[in-house]
């Protein structure tokens, strides 16, 4: 919403400064967002007294001034015709900005004679489009601010512009009186009421209007008059001055008349050219699929329910947004019918939403429009039309009734200080509450026509606590819930997210957090993509549909990196990844990605590529800090975006995964654009059991004081057969006796053939009772030999003590 | 003895390497040595000359033995030492380390656990919600029917609907206010939360980003006012920013609260950067407000009962003005050099009594 400040001042008797107005307006809840002076580009400009004025030796058209300001008496070159002595003009002294030529004056030299400023004309200054001669000022002293003459003599030629963002809940401030009323009661000034006068009427208005039974819901009250005989035309400088100030764009008097009113009154008008009506007027719904081409040009086609404004040739107006083209105004109109209505904003909100268009009319019928101002307004722009535009009035046509706004509210001015914590006295309360038009008897409030917003108790503390400003607010300590040391406050969950946060980034990862959206085709690489997750309304479509896992996004923030030249790179994310388009379909991932290599070259050749033996030991790692069971299974045939032999799901059983680790499918980073090696993991959290025993207490510490004995096994077994089916089988042995398997060695090929393969394994055997003899340790051997035997198909090929 | 003693010290002092002082040993103090045979001639002296010459021998026996251990240590030390000097390294070379570079932590993961530690000292604990939300959740509990003009100013994000179900679409939570409806549901007043999470908006621009990170706070209780709220947020932003950061309430409006106020915390803005806490400028951070009575209903909570305040503030904001961060695009693209130069060790857990 934008004003000016002299325009304010039609509705406001106020002394107060600008500063004093923009930051009460803030205040009071109607938020400044630009003010713009037009007199601080002229602030530099000073008015001088040309002396004398001579012919330019050298120079038929360039006079050379002898010019008396502020700093003295100087010589200036002017090739204006109007240059002379005798006459009062406004001078850009050297350093000035003159924004009209876009240049900063300097002493210089014109044609030999030395020039030391320039005197304006209006377009130089960028006040207007006048520039046949320099400004010859009426009055003026020699050394007075060209901003200050101007704002003493003419002040709406610097007329500062305020912009406010109004809330949806205010759509009184949609127009400068509201506004001059909340500054009003604020003690800013005493807001100006003028009675409105009606016009009488000298004839029957010979349009008729008439709402449909159906339709008196949406459009309760509709009134109206024809005014014959005027002439369109430019409107007075004045008013154009008034809608340029605010950013519109005059169009003609009857245009300007009823943009004037939407701004001045928050008062919609619409005007029919009353020749081009057909017949009677009548309101009511579209039966659907009519049409109409609206002012903006743009034809709209009606759903059914839609209010309409039609005559015997069918539909004119979209009532209460956009009027039709066929019946507006032009230069030509000679009979007008003027409407001012009152629309139902749940219905115009809707229509206006269904047929996109954002017009002054919807923008303040949607938030609501004073009912009872319904009819005044209509007689406010017949006054103005006629006074503008000349005619004759006929009588007002009244459709429906003004619709019921009454409300009352109890008033409690106890509730301020329970609910907002200031003291402010009831008289003041209520003396303001008066002040913005609400009518108070004993303890009933009677809330005011244009404040479809206040509704309980809790509005009217929200009036009083603005009109005292919040400013003077105090501060009151929140007392803790218990006394005494706050208890922790995170779930288990939570603490495991954290957990696993900073486990990953120290593991040498860096955490990323990207758009939970991310582009279709990528999302239908990772089993995602399709219609319950997609947005309907994406801003792009590389963000289109909610990530089915945090991996793709991950691997396009990795091709950015390396389309930046970074080679070798550890990424993680932990958030959220969206299985379905329902509340809910979402769990937490933490994915870690690796690239390249383990790092950048290196004097003790520690780099080499990524290889999925890291994210398998990274995902462990993480695993164990967030408390997850040591025992787990490998599985294979994981999703399809891994490597089909180079991926391992770390499960509870066939059907409880607790996270995937492997190698990315080369198919994948080619579709990607990604450069491998790239190895990722993902765990799930929430599949993670939570520990059963959540006491603080450690169990007890059980040593051993006989010394364990490690013994190490060779097996050869076909190649395909996995370490960890060796490992269970020697650990099978004796599980009481064995502590550890650990595998040490493979060594694949070479004299053992294509096929084969040979795995040494360390066991570690813990005695528990006594020292474990030779045949002890023989006879524990042979059943390890003969369960991975058994269990491999392999046989062993050698075995001996650890050294 | 003399004599014995001067010749022997001298090639103990003489030897050069383990073999000769062992030779020296062996001829002086060996079975056949010097001082042997000269102790061999005690059974021929008289009982006085030996009670004489006895000591002397053995102290003599003794000088040389101590005197050749000292030259062995000697010798020893000098081998070592000369072994010592050509192992020498480089030590300029880089270390070599035993596991990677530790990674870093994002700015707003950071930010997050600062903030819920803060309000955990107050007794707010952390809820969170779906990110793809109802309609209802994200608007109509939340006092924002379907034909309030909020709606249109939110820049909704809508899920897709296939044309066989009629329910209106559900939405991609524009705040993270819908759980406070649901913790509401589910525990009841009097509550003391904060919800922390991702939010989303149809808008990018310098400024905007289709996702970002906002934390609210709700506090339900009898007689909770908008003075306890003032506190609550001075002493949050006190706490974070480390420095006492006043606000300013200013009165504004908000579908979901009523009295409701936008709060301005203090700043200044010397040479193009924001320092709160200082000055005499106002930077508006956060809407606040006393929850309306809708709300508190939509919760099942009974507003004749309870009363109290909600806040949200922006996560990336507040981080991008605590540690100076310039462009809120950039926490989402994931360069890094931007990740390495603003992220957080991994160590550097945020605690209050270490300072947030």
């Amino acid at each position: 919403m934008k004003f000016t400040l002299s325009w304010l001042k039609e509705h406001l008797d106020t002394t107060a400064s600008v500063d004093e107005i923009v930051e009460t307006l803030t205040d009071l809840g109607l938020e400044v967002e630009d003010v713009v002076d037009p007199s601080a580009k002229l602030n530099a400009f000073t008015l001088g007294h040309v002396k004398s004025a001579e012919k330019h030796p050298d120079a038929d058209r360039l006079n050379v001034c002898q010019v008396e300001t502020d700093a003295g008496v100087l010589q200036i070159i002017c090739g204006a015709p109007n240059a002379r002595a005798g006459i009062t003009v406004v001078v850009a002294k050297p350093g000035t900005y003159v924004p009209g030529i876009d240049t900063t004056i300097q002493v210089g030299k014109i044609r030999g004679v030395e020039s030391h400023g320039m005197m304006c004309s209006e377009r130089e200054m960028e006040l207007s489009e006048e520039h046949d001669g320099i400004i010859e000022m009426p009055s003026g002293e020699v050394g007075q601010g060209y901003a200050d003459w101007l704002a003493a003599n003419d002040p709406a030629s610097v007329d500062p512009m305020i912009e406010i963002a109004i809330t949806p809940n205010r759509p009184d401030a949609l127009g400068v009186h509201g506004i001059a009323r909340d500054l009003a009661a604020r003690g800013l000034g005493t807001l100006i009421k003028r009675a409105v006068e009606p016009v009488a009427g000298t004839f029957p208005s010979p349009i008729k209007v008439t709402i449909d039974a159906d339709t008196r819901d949406g459009c309760p009250l509709f009134t109206g008059r024809v005014i014959r005989g005027v002439k369109n035309g430019p409107s007075p400088a004045w008013l154009q001055a008034r809608l340029k100030a605010i950013g519109l764009r005059p169009i003609s008097a009857l245009v300007d008349i009823t943009n004037f009113f939407t701004y001045d009154r928050n008062r919609p008008l619409h005007v029919f050219d009353a020749g081009i009506v057909k017949g009677d007027l009548r309101v009511h719904r579209a039966a659907g699929g009519e049409s109409l081409t609206a002012l903006d040009d743009k034809v709209y086609t009606f759903a059914p329910e839609m209010m309409v404004i039609s005559d015997d040739a069918g539909a004119e107006s979209i009532a209460g947004i956009m009027g039709g083209a066929h019946s507006g105004c032009t230069d030509a109109t000679t009979d007008v019918f003027v409407e001012s209505a009152w629309w139902d904003p749940v219905t115009i909100a809707r229509t206006g939403r269904a047929l996109k268009i954002n017009s002054d009319a919807r923008y303040r019928f949607e938030r609501g429009v004073d009912p009872a101002f319904t009819l005044p307004g209509l007689e406010l722009a017949t006054r103005m039309i006629l006074d503008l535009c000349g005619g004759e009035a006929s009588e007002v046509v009244v459709a429906g009734e003004v619709p019921d706004h009454a409300r009352t509210i109890r008033l409690d001015t106890d509730r301020v200080q329970s609910l907002v914590g200031m003291a402010i006295p009831a008289e003041t309360q209520l003396a303001g509450l008066t002040a913005l038009g609400f009518h108070i008897e004993g303890d009933t409030v009677h809330v005011p026509s244009w404040r479809p917003d206040v509704h309980g108790e809790a509005d009217l503390v929200e009036e009083v606590a603005r009109l005292a400003s919040l400013s003077g607010l105090k501060g009151q300590p929140l007392t803790r819930a218990q006394p005494g040391v706050p208890k922790p406050v995170l779930t288990s969950a939570q603490k495991r997210e954290q957990i696993a946060r900073r486990t990953t980034a120290a593991l040498g990862y860096d955490e990323c957090v990207t758009y939970s959206f991310i582009d279709g085709p990528s999302a239908a690489l990772f089993g995602g993509g399709g219609e319950t997750t997609r947005l309907e309304n994406p801003i792009s479509s590389e963000l289109s549909h909610m990530r089915p896992a945090l991996l793709p996004g991950l691997l396009q923030a990795a091709r950015r990196n390396q389309a930046r030249g970074m080679t070798n790179m550890a990424l993680f994310e932990l958030g959220a990844a969206f299985c379905g388009g329902e509340p809910g379909e979402q769990q937490t991932e933490v994915t870690g990605l690796l690239i390249g290599r383990t790092g950048p070259k290196d004097v003790h050749g520690a780099s080499r590529p990524v290889e999925i033996y890291d994210v398998k030991a990274d995902a462990e790692a993480v695993l164990a800090a967030i408390g997850a069971p040591a025992k787990v299974q490998i599985l294979r045939d994981g999703d399809a975006w891994w490597h089909p032999g180079r991926h391992g799901r770390i499960c509870l059983g066939p059907k409880k995964m607790l996270g995937v680790f492997g190698e990315v499918h080369p198919k994948i980073l080619r579709e990607m654009d990604v450069k491998g090696p790239a190895v990722a993991f993902t765990l799930y959290p929430g599949e993670i059991p939570m520990p059963r025993n959540t006491s603080a207490a450690r169990p007890p510490l059980v040593l051993n004081d006989l010394q364990a004995v490690e013994r190490d096994f060779a097996f050869v077994v076909d190649r395909g057969v996995e370490a960890l089916t060796l490992v269970n089988a020697a650990q099978g042995a004796d599980k009481t006796l064995i502590e550890d398997v650990r595998v040490f060695d493979q060594f694949i090929g070479g004299s053992l053939g294509e096929d084969a393969k040979s795995l040494a394994i360390t066991v570690r055997l813990q005695p528990r009772d006594a020292t474990l003899t030779e045949k002890d340790l023989e006879a524990v051997s042979a059943r390890i030999v003969e369960k991975v035997e058994n269990a491999t198909g392999g046989r062993l090929r050698s075995q001996g003590s650890t050294t | 003895m003399d004599d014995l003693r001067q010749k022997f010290i001298d090639l103990i002092a003489g030897a050069t390497d383990e073999a000769t002082l062992e030779q020296v040993r062996l001829s002086a103090i060996g079975k056949k040595g010097e001082v042997a045979l000269k102790m061999r001639e005690l059974g021929r002296m008289t009982p006085e000359e030996r009670q004489t010459v006895g000591p002397a021998l053995n102290a003599l026996k003794d000088e040389i033995a101590s005197a050749i251990a000292a030259r062995k240590a000697g010798l020893e030390d000098a081998a070592l030492d000369a072994r010592l000097k050509g192992e020498w390294l480089d030590v300029t070379l880089p270390g070599r380390r035993r596991g990677a570079l530790p990674g870093t932590i994002h700015p707003i993961s950071q930010v997050w656990e600062e903030v819920t530690a803060i309000f955990a000292d107050m007794g707010f604990a952390v809820a969170e919600g779906p990110q793809i939300e109802t309609d209802w959740y994200n608007f109509d509990a939340l006092n924002i029917p379907d034909h309030h003009p909020a709606r249109g100013e939110m820049d909704t994000f809508y899920m897709h609907r296939t044309e066989d179900d009629d329910r209106p679409p559900h939405v991609l939570r524009t705040h993270t206010s819908p759980v406070q409806i649901r913790s509401m549901q589910q525990q009841g007043a009097p509550i003391r939360i904060i919800c922390p999470g991702r939010v989303y908006r149809a808008d990018y621009d310098q400024t905007h980003t289709p996702m970002f990170h906002q934390v609210e706070g709700l506090v339900l209780d009898k007689g909770t006012s908008m003075a306890n709220l003032k506190w609550v947020l001075e002493e949050f932003f006190s706490a974070y920013f480390g420095t006492t950061v006043k606000t300013r309430f200013r009165a504004s409006h908000f579908p979901f609260t009523e009295p409701s106020a936008e709060v301005d915390i203090q700043c200044s803005w010397e040479g193009g950067t924001v320092k709160v806490g200082e000055g005499d400028g106002w930077l508006e951070v956060l809407g606040s407000g006393m929850v309306h009575p809708h709300v508190l209903r939509a919760g099942g909570v009974n507003p004749d009962d309870w009363q109290g305040f909600a806040f949200g503030m922006g996560i990336d904001r507040i981080a991008m003005l605590k540690y100076g961060i310039p462009d809120l695009r950039a926490f989402f693209e994931s360069d890094l050099r931007w990740l390495r130069h603003y992220g957080f060790s991994p160590l550097a857990v945020p605690t209050l009594h270490g300072g947030v």
